[in-house]
């Protein structure tokens, strides 16, 4: 079985501190768009992987359309007062300034553990394309696919239905 | 799975409780009910990735492929519906603070 190359850890590496960058940013856009290159960064991942049609779906669904309603909200929000972004940059400041050490802390110390779990292999896959297992074997994923998403669509709808009554 | 292969895959899975740890503290610190959604997103990506890493550590990749299109699809649904909550309570409130947003009336 193959296992990790330098290139891999260097993309873990990238996928980490776009999340940080993510997280720590002041700007809720810069926030949206870190959010959109952590997907991006997530998908090479999953390319390097071989997981090819995973990886699409989440470079055009995750890093694509959530994004573009990341940023519509954000623009659908009254941006702060000045004096809100200084207490807001000061209380910021004193909350967010543990995260960068805790995860290098973490990091480190994970590093270190000498992981010893015996787990036992599962059966050899008995279907290799990905579009049988999801028709053939999971077809009932598919349904219930179906029945969230019209779900979200008729909870969005009763939602500004209510928002236009008010 | 054998020892040897976890052991192969254990640096995916560092940066995968990392990223757990970022999702969390998002979660938990900020009061921002938009910065509230990242954060979930950051603990979704973060499952995503497992799954994936699972599925190639097991030979299942098919099937962990099938798994993470029906994530990503719920993780749309999830982050749609609670951006028209989000609109809504801000329209209500007039903030998107999340301590502004506990005088619910049943």
């Amino acid at each position: 079985m193959p296992g990790y190359e330098t290139v891999d850890i260097v993309i873990l590496v990238g996928l980490t501190l776009s999340a940080l960058w993510t997280v720590m940013t002041r700007s809720l856009l810069r926030s949206a768009i870190g959010l959109a290159m952590t997907s991006a960064v997530l998908t090479v991942v999953m390319f390097r992987l071989n997981s090819p049609l995973a990886a699409v779906f989440e470079l055009s669904v995750c890093s694509g359309l959530i994004s573009v309603v990341f940023i519509s909200t954000i623009s659908l929000t009254q941006p702060l007062t000045w004096e809100e972004i200084i207490q807001h940059m000061k209380d910021r400041l004193s909350r967010f300034w543990y995260l960068p050490v805790i995860v290098v802390a973490v990091g480190i110390a994970l590093a270190f553990l000498k992981v010893k779990i015996g787990i036992v292999l599962p059966p050899e896959e008995t279907e290799k394309d990905v579009r049988a297992v999801l028709w053939n074997l999971r077809h009932i994923d598919l349904i219930g696919q179906v029945i969230i998403l019209l779900a979200g669509v008729f909870g969005v709808v009763i939602l500004f239905r209510e928002a236009n009554k008010k | 799975m054998t020892t040897e292969s976890l052991a192969l895959f254990w640096p995916f899975c560092i940066f995968i409780i990392m990223l757990f740890i970022m999702g969390f503290y998002c979660l938990l610190v900020t009061n921002n009910l938009i910065r509230v959604l990242i954060g979930l997103e950051l603990l979704i990506k973060a499952a995503t990735l497992l799954i994936v890493v699972a599925g190639y550590a097991c030979n299942h990749i098919a099937l962990a492929q099938a798994l993470t299109i029906t994530l990503i699809v719920i993780e749309v649904v999830v982050i749609t519906v609670a951006m028209g909550v989000v609109l809504g309570l801000r329209s209500h409130n007039k903030s998107l603070d999340v301590r502004k947003a506990r005088n619910l009336k049943g």
